[in-house]
Protein backbone atom coordinates (compact mmCIF):
# COMPACT_ATOMS: atom_id res chain seq x y z
CA UNK A 1 0.00 0.00 0.00
CA UNK A 2 2.68 2.29 1.53
CA UNK A 3 6.13 2.10 2.42
CA UNK A 4 5.78 2.38 6.02
CA UNK A 5 9.40 2.82 6.92
CA UNK A 6 9.69 5.62 4.25
CA UNK A 7 6.41 7.56 5.61
CA UNK A 8 7.96 7.27 9.75
CA UNK A 9 11.27 8.67 8.15
CA UNK A 10 9.51 12.25 7.54
CA UNK A 11 7.96 12.40 10.84
CA UNK A 12 10.75 14.37 13.32
CA UNK A 13 8.60 13.27 16.55
CA UNK A 14 9.33 9.57 15.27
CA UNK A 15 12.85 10.09 15.02
CA UNK A 16 13.56 11.62 18.20
CA UNK A 17 11.76 9.10 20.21
CA UNK A 18 12.01 6.14 18.42
CA UNK A 19 10.85 3.95 21.80
CA UNK A 20 7.49 5.66 22.23
CA UNK A 21 4.26 4.21 20.37
CA UNK A 22 2.25 7.21 19.80
CA UNK A 23 -1.38 5.72 19.76
CA UNK A 24 -3.16 9.27 20.73
CA UNK A 25 -3.83 10.40 17.47
CA UNK A 26 -7.11 11.27 17.54
CA UNK A 27 -6.27 14.18 19.84
CA UNK A 28 -3.13 15.04 17.67
CA UNK A 29 -0.74 14.03 15.06
CA UNK A 30 2.57 14.26 14.27
CA UNK A 31 3.62 16.63 12.14
CA UNK A 32 5.51 15.99 8.44
CA UNK A 33 9.41 17.67 7.75
CA UNK A 34 7.31 18.70 4.69
CA UNK A 35 4.75 20.70 6.85
CA UNK A 36 7.22 21.32 9.28
CA UNK A 37 9.37 23.18 6.35
CA UNK A 38 6.98 24.90 5.01
CA UNK A 39 6.27 26.94 8.25
CA UNK A 40 10.16 27.17 9.17
CA UNK A 41 10.25 29.03 5.84
CA UNK A 42 7.74 31.56 6.47
CA UNK A 43 9.42 32.52 9.70
CA UNK A 44 12.87 32.25 8.58
CA UNK A 45 12.38 33.75 4.86
CA UNK A 46 8.66 34.67 4.25
CA UNK A 47 7.36 36.64 7.44
CA UNK A 48 4.23 39.20 6.69
CA UNK A 49 0.80 39.74 6.65
CA UNK A 50 -1.74 38.71 3.87
CA UNK A 51 -3.94 41.12 1.73
CA UNK A 52 -2.52 44.45 3.04
CA UNK A 53 0.93 44.77 1.35
CA UNK A 54 2.14 45.87 -2.13
CA UNK A 55 4.96 44.73 -1.78
CA UNK A 56 6.67 41.38 -2.61
CA UNK A 57 6.73 39.78 0.64
CA UNK A 58 3.00 40.28 1.31
CA UNK A 59 2.18 39.57 -1.93
CA UNK A 60 3.67 35.82 -2.08
CA UNK A 61 2.50 35.27 1.36
CA UNK A 62 -0.74 36.20 0.13
CA UNK A 63 -0.99 34.24 -2.99
CA UNK A 64 0.33 31.18 -0.67
CA UNK A 65 -2.42 31.83 1.44
CA UNK A 66 -5.18 31.54 -0.89
CA UNK A 67 -3.43 28.73 -2.96
CA UNK A 68 -4.44 26.78 0.53
CA UNK A 69 -8.18 27.44 -0.33
CA UNK A 70 -7.59 25.61 -3.29
CA UNK A 71 -6.11 22.74 -2.01
CA UNK A 72 -8.53 22.50 1.24
CA UNK A 73 -11.31 22.97 -1.87
CA UNK A 74 -9.66 19.91 -3.84
CA UNK A 75 -9.19 17.39 -0.78
CA UNK A 76 -12.63 17.67 0.36
CA UNK A 77 -14.31 18.15 -3.20
CA UNK A 78 -16.24 21.53 -2.36
CA UNK A 79 -17.44 22.91 -5.54
CA UNK A 80 -15.46 26.21 -4.87
CA UNK A 81 -12.78 27.59 -2.66
CA UNK A 82 -15.18 30.21 -1.73
CA UNK A 83 -16.98 27.66 -0.01
CA UNK A 84 -13.63 27.64 2.38
CA UNK A 85 -13.50 29.24 5.64
CA UNK A 86 -10.48 29.22 7.45
CA UNK A 87 -10.73 28.76 11.46
CA UNK A 88 -8.84 27.95 14.40
CA UNK A 89 -10.43 24.10 14.05
CA UNK A 90 -13.14 22.53 14.46
CA UNK A 91 -14.19 23.76 17.91
CA UNK A 92 -14.46 27.25 15.90
CA UNK A 93 -16.08 25.92 12.95
CA UNK A 94 -19.04 24.52 14.61
CA UNK A 95 -19.66 27.68 16.97
CA UNK A 96 -19.43 29.90 14.02
CA UNK A 97 -22.73 27.16 12.26
CA UNK A 98 -24.10 27.57 15.77
CA UNK A 99 -23.45 31.66 16.15
CA UNK A 100 -24.22 32.40 12.74
CA UNK A 101 -27.13 29.53 10.82
CA UNK A 102 -28.27 28.63 14.18
CA UNK A 103 -28.85 31.50 16.01
CA UNK A 104 -30.82 33.29 13.41
CA UNK A 105 -32.89 30.43 11.86
CA UNK A 106 -33.92 28.82 14.98
CA UNK A 107 -37.47 29.22 16.71
CA UNK A 108 -39.08 28.32 19.87
CA UNK A 109 -39.78 24.46 19.48
CA UNK A 110 -37.68 23.84 15.93
CA UNK A 111 -35.28 21.27 17.12
CA UNK A 112 -31.73 20.03 16.28
CA UNK A 113 -31.40 16.28 16.06
CA UNK A 114 -28.13 14.94 17.27
CA UNK A 115 -26.69 12.21 18.84
CA UNK A 116 -25.60 11.83 22.94
CA UNK A 117 -21.51 10.33 21.18
CA UNK A 118 -21.38 14.02 20.15
CA UNK A 119 -17.64 16.09 21.06
CA UNK A 120 -18.57 18.77 23.25
CA UNK A 121 -17.56 21.30 20.60
CA UNK A 122 -20.91 19.82 18.53
CA UNK A 123 -23.24 19.67 21.55
CA UNK A 124 -22.59 22.87 23.91
CA UNK A 125 -23.00 24.79 21.21
CA UNK A 126 -25.93 23.62 19.91
CA UNK A 127 -26.83 23.99 23.82
CA UNK A 128 -26.49 27.74 23.77
CA UNK A 129 -28.59 27.73 20.58
CA UNK A 130 -31.47 26.38 22.34
CA UNK A 131 -30.86 28.70 25.07
CA UNK A 132 -31.38 31.66 23.50
CA UNK A 133 -34.46 30.78 20.90
CA UNK A 134 -36.29 28.30 22.83
CA UNK A 135 -35.53 25.64 20.18
CA UNK A 136 -34.69 21.45 21.98
CA UNK A 137 -32.46 18.80 21.21
CA UNK A 138 -33.42 15.72 20.28
CA UNK A 139 -31.11 12.71 20.64
CA UNK A 140 -30.99 9.32 17.42
CA UNK A 141 -31.44 6.45 19.65
CA UNK A 142 -27.92 4.58 19.28
CA UNK A 143 -26.90 1.15 19.57
CA UNK A 144 -24.24 0.30 22.44
CA UNK A 145 -21.30 0.14 19.62
CA UNK A 146 -22.00 3.41 18.63
CA UNK A 147 -24.12 2.91 15.30
CA UNK A 148 -27.40 3.92 14.34
CA UNK A 149 -29.66 1.97 12.76
CA UNK A 150 -31.09 3.65 9.74
CA UNK A 151 -34.59 3.12 10.85
CA UNK A 152 -34.53 4.84 14.09
CA UNK A 153 -32.75 7.52 12.33
CA UNK A 154 -35.95 7.75 10.11
CA UNK A 155 -38.36 7.85 12.72
CA UNK A 156 -36.31 10.80 14.81
CA UNK A 157 -36.79 12.75 11.60
CA UNK A 158 -39.75 15.26 11.63
CA UNK A 159 -41.31 18.38 10.36
CA UNK A 160 -39.51 20.69 13.35
CA UNK A 161 -36.15 19.29 12.60
CA UNK A 162 -34.35 22.31 11.66
CA UNK A 163 -30.75 20.90 12.19
CA UNK A 164 -29.10 17.89 11.79
CA UNK A 165 -25.97 18.09 13.56
CA UNK A 166 -23.76 14.54 13.63
CA UNK A 167 -19.93 13.43 13.76
CA UNK A 168 -19.03 12.10 10.79
CA UNK A 169 -16.39 9.44 13.05
CA UNK A 170 -17.54 9.29 16.82
CA UNK A 171 -13.97 10.35 18.75
CA UNK A 172 -14.94 7.76 21.55
CA UNK A 173 -16.01 4.58 19.25
CA UNK A 174 -14.73 5.44 15.51
CA UNK A 175 -17.98 4.06 14.10
CA UNK A 176 -18.49 5.65 10.52
CA UNK A 177 -22.04 6.91 10.08
CA UNK A 178 -23.98 6.21 6.96
CA UNK A 179 -24.05 9.93 6.31
CA UNK A 180 -25.10 9.90 2.87
CA UNK A 181 -28.05 8.70 3.09
CA UNK A 182 -29.18 10.45 6.10
CA UNK A 183 -28.69 13.43 4.88
CA UNK A 184 -30.59 12.98 2.05
CA UNK A 185 -33.71 12.20 4.54
CA UNK A 186 -33.00 14.91 6.70
CA UNK A 187 -32.99 17.31 3.07
CA UNK A 188 -36.17 15.75 2.74
CA UNK A 189 -37.51 17.17 5.82
CA UNK A 190 -36.11 20.48 4.83
CA UNK A 191 -33.06 20.27 7.41
CA UNK A 192 -29.78 21.95 7.47
CA UNK A 193 -27.17 18.86 8.26
CA UNK A 194 -24.02 20.11 10.03
CA UNK A 195 -21.08 17.44 10.10
CA UNK A 196 -18.34 17.49 12.56
CA UNK A 197 -15.61 15.55 10.51
CA UNK A 198 -12.72 16.31 13.22
CA UNK A 199 -12.02 12.53 12.94
CA UNK A 200 -12.80 12.16 9.86
CA UNK A 201 -11.26 14.41 7.55
CA UNK A 202 -7.45 13.56 8.78
CA UNK A 203 -8.48 9.50 8.31
CA UNK A 204 -10.43 8.36 5.02
CA UNK A 205 -11.63 10.05 1.98
CA UNK A 206 -14.44 13.11 2.35
CA UNK A 207 -16.40 14.04 -0.67
CA UNK A 208 -18.42 17.31 0.65
CA UNK A 209 -20.28 17.07 -2.78
CA UNK A 210 -21.66 13.47 -2.51
CA UNK A 211 -22.68 14.23 0.81
CA UNK A 212 -24.47 16.95 -0.08
CA UNK A 213 -23.54 18.26 3.13
CA UNK A 214 -24.65 22.06 3.93
CA UNK A 215 -22.07 22.44 6.76
CA UNK A 216 -18.79 20.87 7.61
CA UNK A 217 -15.78 20.89 10.58
CA UNK A 218 -12.67 19.47 11.11
CA UNK A 219 -9.48 20.86 12.92
CA UNK A 220 -5.76 21.27 11.25
CA UNK A 221 -3.46 19.42 14.22
CA UNK A 222 -5.24 16.58 13.67
CA UNK A 223 -4.16 16.12 10.08
CA UNK A 224 -0.52 16.99 10.49
CA UNK A 225 -1.07 20.58 10.37
CA UNK A 226 -0.03 23.45 13.34
CA UNK A 227 -2.18 24.23 15.64
CA UNK A 228 -4.99 26.76 16.18
CA UNK A 229 -5.55 26.18 11.97
CA UNK A 230 -8.95 24.65 11.20
CA UNK A 231 -11.93 24.79 8.45
CA UNK A 232 -15.23 25.74 8.20
CA UNK A 233 -17.14 24.20 4.75
CA UNK A 234 -20.27 26.18 3.73
CA UNK A 235 -22.53 25.27 0.75
CA UNK A 236 -22.15 28.84 -0.70
CA UNK A 237 -25.43 30.18 -0.28
CA UNK A 238 -25.87 30.17 2.79
CA UNK A 239 -22.52 30.88 3.93
CA UNK A 240 -23.11 34.01 1.54
CA UNK A 241 -26.86 34.73 3.12
CA UNK A 242 -25.66 34.54 6.79
CA UNK A 243 -23.82 36.89 8.90
CA UNK A 244 -20.74 35.99 10.75
CA UNK A 245 -20.81 35.61 14.70
CA UNK A 246 -17.14 38.20 14.57
CA UNK A 247 -16.66 41.75 13.10
CA UNK A 248 -13.39 43.35 12.62
CA UNK A 249 -10.44 44.14 10.20
CA UNK A 250 -10.35 42.06 6.60
CA UNK A 251 -14.16 41.10 6.62
CA UNK A 252 -15.77 44.37 5.63
CA UNK A 253 -15.21 45.69 2.22
CA UNK A 254 -16.04 49.52 3.79
CA UNK A 255 -18.18 51.04 6.49
CA UNK A 256 -19.19 54.53 7.52
CA UNK A 257 -19.69 56.23 10.77
CA UNK A 258 -23.64 56.05 10.87
CA UNK A 259 -22.81 52.26 11.49
CA UNK A 260 -23.19 50.76 7.62
CA UNK A 261 -21.31 47.94 6.88
CA UNK A 262 -21.24 46.30 3.75
CA UNK A 263 -19.52 42.95 4.25
CA UNK A 264 -17.04 41.33 2.01
CA UNK A 265 -18.54 38.25 0.16
CA UNK A 266 -17.98 34.89 1.85
CA UNK A 267 -15.82 32.89 2.55
CA UNK A 268 -13.96 36.82 3.64
CA UNK A 269 -16.37 37.67 5.63
CA UNK A 270 -16.14 35.13 8.31
CA UNK A 271 -12.49 36.29 8.56
CA UNK A 272 -12.45 39.40 10.60
CA UNK A 273 -9.08 40.14 11.99
CA UNK A 274 -5.49 39.27 11.38
CA UNK A 275 -6.19 35.19 9.72
CA UNK A 276 -3.32 32.47 11.44
CA UNK A 277 -1.32 32.78 8.37
CA UNK A 278 1.49 30.34 9.12
CA UNK A 279 -1.41 28.02 10.49
CA UNK A 280 -3.42 28.04 6.85
CA UNK A 281 0.00 27.68 5.46
CA UNK A 282 0.67 24.37 7.54
CA UNK A 283 -3.03 22.88 7.03
CA UNK A 284 -2.12 23.09 2.91
CA UNK A 285 1.40 21.37 3.56
CA UNK A 286 -0.23 18.82 5.93
CA UNK A 287 -2.87 18.31 3.30
CA UNK A 288 -0.25 17.89 0.13
CA UNK A 289 1.47 15.43 2.17
CA UNK A 290 -1.44 13.35 3.08
CA UNK A 291 -2.68 13.69 -0.49
CA UNK A 292 1.15 12.43 -1.89
CA UNK A 293 0.37 8.82 0.79
CA UNK A 294 -3.40 8.89 -0.89
CA UNK A 295 -6.46 9.07 1.69
CA UNK A 296 -7.72 5.82 0.27
CA UNK A 297 -4.28 4.39 1.53
CA UNK A 298 -4.38 5.73 4.63
CA UNK A 299 -7.80 4.71 5.59
CA UNK A 300 -6.95 1.25 4.63
CA UNK A 301 -3.96 0.89 6.52
CA UNK A 302 -5.89 2.13 9.94
CA UNK A 303 -8.50 -0.35 9.26
CA UNK A 304 -6.41 -2.83 8.80
CA UNK A 305 -4.45 -2.05 12.04
CA UNK A 306 -7.72 -1.97 13.79
CA UNK A 307 -8.28 -5.40 12.22
CA UNK A 308 -5.18 -7.14 13.66
CA UNK A 309 -5.61 -4.77 17.01
CA UNK A 310 -9.01 -6.67 17.55
CA UNK A 311 -7.11 -10.20 16.47
CA UNK A 312 -4.63 -9.71 19.08
CA UNK A 313 -6.58 -8.43 21.70
CA UNK A 314 -9.61 -10.40 21.44
CA UNK A 315 -8.19 -13.77 23.24
CA UNK A 316 -7.12 -11.35 26.37
CA UNK A 317 -10.22 -12.15 28.80
CA UNK A 318 -9.58 -9.33 31.18
CA UNK A 319 -9.90 -6.41 28.41
CA UNK A 320 -13.21 -5.84 27.35
CA UNK A 321 -13.25 -4.12 23.90
CA UNK A 322 -16.39 -1.36 22.86
CA UNK A 323 -15.59 -0.99 19.18
CA UNK A 324 -14.44 -4.48 17.83
CA UNK A 325 -16.63 -3.55 14.84
CA UNK A 326 -16.26 -0.26 14.05
CA UNK A 327 -14.01 0.61 11.06
CA UNK A 328 -11.39 3.60 11.72
CA UNK A 329 -8.34 3.36 13.70
CA UNK A 330 -9.86 3.77 17.23
CA UNK A 331 -9.33 1.18 19.55
CA UNK A 332 -11.61 1.68 22.57
CA UNK A 333 -11.04 -0.30 25.48
CA UNK A 334 -11.21 -1.04 29.38
CA UNK A 335 -9.42 -3.64 31.78
CA UNK A 336 -11.05 -5.75 34.01
CA UNK A 337 -10.94 -4.21 37.58
CA UNK A 338 -8.62 -1.23 36.65
CA UNK A 339 -9.53 1.97 36.58
CA UNK A 340 -8.92 3.50 33.00
CA UNK A 341 -6.44 6.55 34.30
CA UNK A 342 -4.41 3.66 36.00
CA UNK A 343 -4.25 1.55 32.81
CA UNK A 344 -2.89 4.74 30.68
CA UNK A 345 -0.48 5.16 33.31
CA UNK A 346 0.70 1.86 33.14
CA UNK A 347 0.80 2.21 29.32
CA UNK A 348 2.79 5.17 29.86
CA UNK A 349 5.93 3.43 32.03
CA UNK A 350 6.13 1.21 28.80
CA UNK A 351 6.22 4.49 26.72
CA UNK A 352 2.74 3.74 25.11
CA UNK A 353 0.65 7.06 24.71
CA UNK A 354 -2.60 6.93 24.98
CA UNK A 355 -6.03 9.18 26.87
CA UNK A 356 -7.58 7.47 29.23
CA UNK A 357 -10.60 9.69 30.15
CA UNK A 358 -14.27 10.33 28.64
CA UNK A 359 -13.26 11.81 25.67
CA UNK A 360 -15.38 15.27 25.82
CA UNK A 361 -18.76 12.94 24.94
CA UNK A 362 -19.70 13.20 28.67
CA UNK A 363 -23.22 11.57 27.78
CA UNK A 364 -22.11 8.26 26.07
CA UNK A 365 -21.96 6.69 29.50
CA UNK A 366 -25.82 5.81 29.26
CA UNK A 367 -24.86 4.26 25.60
CA UNK A 368 -21.69 1.78 26.50
CA UNK A 369 -22.27 1.59 30.30
CA UNK A 370 -19.05 2.60 31.35
CA UNK A 371 -18.08 6.37 32.64
CA UNK A 372 -14.41 5.94 31.50
CA UNK A 373 -12.55 3.97 28.88
CA UNK A 374 -9.22 4.20 27.31
CA UNK A 375 -8.82 4.58 24.00
CA UNK A 376 -5.64 3.94 21.77
CA UNK A 377 -5.89 5.48 18.20
CA UNK A 378 -3.75 5.08 15.41
CA UNK A 379 -2.42 6.80 12.12
CA UNK A 380 -0.75 6.49 8.83
CA UNK A 381 2.68 6.41 10.47
CA UNK A 382 1.52 3.65 12.96
CA UNK A 383 2.96 -0.16 12.34
CA UNK A 384 1.85 -3.44 13.46
CA UNK A 385 4.68 -3.75 15.67
CA UNK A 386 3.06 -0.89 17.53
CA UNK A 387 -0.29 -2.67 18.19
CA UNK A 388 2.20 -5.28 19.57
CA UNK A 389 3.84 -3.43 22.37
CA UNK A 390 0.31 -2.34 23.24
CA UNK A 391 -1.12 -5.80 23.75
CA UNK A 392 2.06 -7.33 24.82
CA UNK A 393 1.67 -4.67 27.77
CA UNK A 394 -2.57 -5.16 28.31
CA UNK A 395 -1.38 -9.29 28.38
CA UNK A 396 0.27 -9.00 32.05
CA UNK A 397 -1.25 -6.07 33.44
CA UNK A 398 -2.54 -6.26 36.65
CA UNK A 399 -3.72 -3.80 39.59
CA UNK A 400 -0.63 -4.50 41.60
CA UNK A 401 1.86 -3.68 38.60
CA UNK A 402 -0.62 -0.57 37.84
CA UNK A 403 -0.12 0.72 41.59
CA UNK A 404 3.79 0.02 41.74
CA UNK A 405 3.90 1.95 37.73
CA UNK A 406 2.37 5.08 39.96
CA UNK A 407 4.89 4.55 42.85
CA UNK A 408 8.28 4.84 41.19
CA UNK B 1 12.92 3.00 58.32
CA UNK B 2 9.11 2.67 58.55
CA UNK B 3 7.26 -0.56 57.39
CA UNK B 4 5.55 1.94 55.32
CA UNK B 5 8.79 2.55 53.41
CA UNK B 6 8.53 -1.28 51.87
CA UNK B 7 7.26 -0.96 48.39
CA UNK B 8 5.56 -4.16 48.44
CA UNK B 9 3.67 -3.29 51.96
CA UNK B 10 2.56 0.12 50.54
CA UNK B 11 1.23 -1.14 47.27
CA UNK B 12 -0.37 -3.83 49.05
CA UNK B 13 -2.53 -1.14 50.94
CA UNK B 14 -3.23 1.20 48.40
CA UNK B 15 -5.00 -2.66 46.77
CA UNK B 16 -7.04 -2.93 49.53
CA UNK B 17 -8.04 0.58 49.89
CA UNK B 18 -8.85 0.61 46.32
CA UNK B 19 -10.75 -2.63 46.39
CA UNK B 20 -12.19 -2.35 49.68
CA UNK B 21 -12.63 1.46 50.44
CA UNK B 22 -13.09 2.88 53.87
CA UNK B 23 -16.34 5.03 54.57
CA UNK B 24 -17.22 4.94 50.96
CA UNK B 25 -20.61 6.10 51.05
CA UNK B 26 -22.91 8.67 50.97
CA UNK B 27 -23.79 10.58 53.97
CA UNK B 28 -27.26 11.54 54.61
CA UNK B 29 -26.91 12.38 58.16
CA UNK B 30 -29.20 15.82 58.58
CA UNK B 31 -26.90 19.07 58.50
CA UNK B 32 -23.84 16.82 56.30
CA UNK B 33 -21.47 19.06 54.76
CA UNK B 34 -20.41 18.27 51.34
CA UNK B 35 -17.99 19.14 48.66
CA UNK B 36 -17.86 18.02 45.02
CA UNK B 37 -14.33 17.78 43.48
CA UNK B 38 -13.66 17.26 40.32
CA UNK B 39 -11.87 18.15 37.61
CA UNK B 40 -11.15 19.05 33.72
CA UNK B 41 -7.95 17.28 33.28
CA UNK B 42 -8.45 13.57 34.70
CA UNK B 43 -11.57 11.82 34.99
CA UNK B 44 -11.67 11.60 38.98
CA UNK B 45 -15.14 12.94 40.08
CA UNK B 46 -15.92 12.71 43.77
CA UNK B 47 -17.28 14.06 46.79
CA UNK B 48 -16.38 14.02 50.18
CA UNK B 49 -18.91 14.54 53.22
CA UNK B 50 -18.54 15.44 56.73
CA UNK B 51 -20.96 15.97 59.60
CA UNK B 52 -19.45 17.70 63.02
CA UNK B 53 -20.56 16.99 66.32
CA UNK B 54 -19.24 20.69 67.73
CA UNK B 55 -15.82 20.93 67.03
CA UNK B 56 -15.77 17.47 66.23
CA UNK B 57 -15.78 15.64 62.74
CA UNK B 58 -18.10 13.28 64.32
CA UNK B 59 -18.37 11.14 60.64
CA UNK B 60 -16.91 11.61 57.03
CA UNK B 61 -17.15 9.61 54.10
CA UNK B 62 -16.78 9.92 50.28
CA UNK B 63 -18.21 9.00 46.96
CA UNK B 64 -17.81 9.18 43.36
CA UNK B 65 -15.37 8.11 41.09
CA UNK B 66 -11.68 7.77 41.03
CA UNK B 67 -8.25 5.45 39.90
CA UNK B 68 -6.61 3.61 42.75
CA UNK B 69 -4.51 6.58 43.94
CA UNK B 70 -7.43 8.52 44.51
CA UNK B 71 -9.94 6.13 46.01
CA UNK B 72 -7.09 4.89 48.20
CA UNK B 73 -5.90 8.30 49.32
CA UNK B 74 -9.21 9.05 50.22
CA UNK B 75 -10.30 6.10 52.14
CA UNK B 76 -7.13 6.24 54.10
CA UNK B 77 -7.48 10.04 54.70
CA UNK B 78 -11.34 9.25 56.06
CA UNK B 79 -10.01 6.83 58.59
CA UNK B 80 -7.23 9.20 59.66
CA UNK B 81 -9.60 12.00 60.35
CA UNK B 82 -12.98 10.60 61.59
CA UNK B 83 -13.48 11.54 65.33
CA UNK B 84 -10.88 14.13 64.97
CA UNK B 85 -11.18 17.74 65.61
CA UNK B 86 -11.42 20.51 63.00
CA UNK B 87 -8.02 21.63 64.08
CA UNK B 88 -6.31 18.24 64.13
CA UNK B 89 -7.40 17.28 60.62
CA UNK B 90 -6.02 20.52 59.60
CA UNK B 91 -2.71 19.57 60.54
CA UNK B 92 -2.83 16.30 59.09
CA UNK B 93 -4.30 17.63 55.75
CA UNK B 94 -1.24 20.42 55.98
CA UNK B 95 1.59 17.81 56.78
CA UNK B 96 0.06 15.42 53.88
CA UNK B 97 0.22 18.57 51.52
CA UNK B 98 3.68 19.37 52.92
CA UNK B 99 4.97 15.77 52.11
CA UNK B 100 3.77 16.08 49.04
CA UNK B 101 5.56 19.32 48.58
CA UNK B 102 8.74 17.74 49.43
CA UNK B 103 8.82 19.60 52.23
CA UNK B 104 9.62 18.78 55.79
CA UNK B 105 6.50 16.91 58.12
CA UNK B 106 5.18 14.49 60.76
CA UNK B 107 5.13 11.16 59.59
CA UNK B 108 3.42 10.14 62.80
CA UNK B 109 0.46 12.00 62.53
CA UNK B 110 0.29 10.64 59.20
CA UNK B 111 -0.13 7.51 59.51
CA UNK B 112 -0.67 4.85 56.42
CA UNK B 113 -0.66 7.95 54.58
CA UNK B 114 2.94 8.47 54.15
CA UNK B 115 3.06 5.87 51.72
CA UNK B 116 2.22 8.26 48.98
CA UNK B 117 5.23 10.05 49.34
CA UNK B 118 6.46 9.05 46.51
CA UNK B 119 4.00 10.36 44.36
CA UNK B 120 4.99 13.35 44.29
CA UNK B 121 7.93 12.41 41.38
CA UNK B 122 4.75 11.45 39.44
CA UNK B 123 3.93 14.49 38.69
CA UNK B 124 0.53 13.71 36.54
CA UNK B 125 -0.85 11.74 39.89
CA UNK B 126 -0.50 14.40 42.40
CA UNK B 127 -3.86 15.60 41.66
CA UNK B 128 -4.84 11.48 42.13
CA UNK B 129 -3.37 11.74 45.64
CA UNK B 130 -4.73 14.90 46.45
CA UNK B 131 -8.14 15.45 45.33
CA UNK B 132 -10.14 13.62 48.28
CA UNK B 133 -7.64 15.75 51.00
CA UNK B 134 -8.29 19.13 49.17
CA UNK B 135 -12.31 18.34 49.51
CA UNK B 136 -11.83 17.90 52.96
CA UNK B 137 -9.29 20.65 53.82
CA UNK B 138 -12.51 22.76 51.69
CA UNK B 139 -15.17 21.21 54.11
CA UNK B 140 -12.69 22.40 56.81
CA UNK B 141 -12.55 26.07 55.40
CA UNK B 142 -9.16 26.21 54.27
CA UNK B 143 -8.37 26.48 50.52
CA UNK B 144 -5.60 24.17 49.13
CA UNK B 145 -4.48 25.42 45.55
CA UNK B 146 -2.88 22.68 43.42
C1 LIG C 1 -15.24 14.48 17.03
C2 LIG C 1 -14.54 15.73 17.43
N1 LIG C 1 -15.13 16.92 17.21
C3 LIG C 1 -14.55 18.08 17.54
C4 LIG C 1 -13.30 18.12 18.13
C5 LIG C 1 -12.72 19.43 18.50
O1 LIG C 1 -11.55 19.69 17.81
P1 LIG C 1 -10.60 20.90 18.23
O2 LIG C 1 -10.31 20.71 19.66
O3 LIG C 1 -9.40 20.75 17.37
O4 LIG C 1 -11.36 22.17 17.95
C6 LIG C 1 -12.64 16.92 18.37
C7 LIG C 1 -11.31 16.92 19.03
O5 LIG C 1 -11.01 16.23 19.94
C8 LIG C 1 -13.27 15.70 18.02
O6 LIG C 1 -12.68 14.51 18.25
Amino acid sequence: MFDETAVRSHFPMIQNHPDLVYLDNAATAFKSDHMIQVVNDFYLRGTSNVHRGDYGLSIKASNDFDHVRDIVKDFIHAKSSKEIVFTSGASQSLNWIAYSYGLNHLKKDDVILTTEAEHASNILPWFKVCEATGAKIEYIPMQNDGSIHMDDFKNAMHDKVKIFAIAYVSNVLGVVQPLKQMIQIAHEYGAITVIDAAQAVPHMPVDVRDLDCDYLAFSGHKLGAAGGSGVLYGKYDLLENNDPPLYGGGSNARFDLCGNILLKHAPFKYEAGTPNVEGVLSLGAAIEFLQSIGMENIFEHEKQLKRYAVQRLQPLTHVHLYNATSESGLITFNVDGIFAQDVASYLNRHNIAVRSGNHCAKILVEIIGTSETVRASCYLYNTKADIDRLVDALTDITLEKCIEAAMV
Amino acid sequence: MSIFDDKAIARDIIMDNYQNPHNKKTLDKENTQSKHMASDSCIDDITVYMHFEGETIDDVSFNGIGCTISTASTSILTDLIKGKTKQEAKTIIHNYMDMLDEKPYDPHLLQEAVIFKDISKSANRIHCATIGWRGAAALLGEKIDE
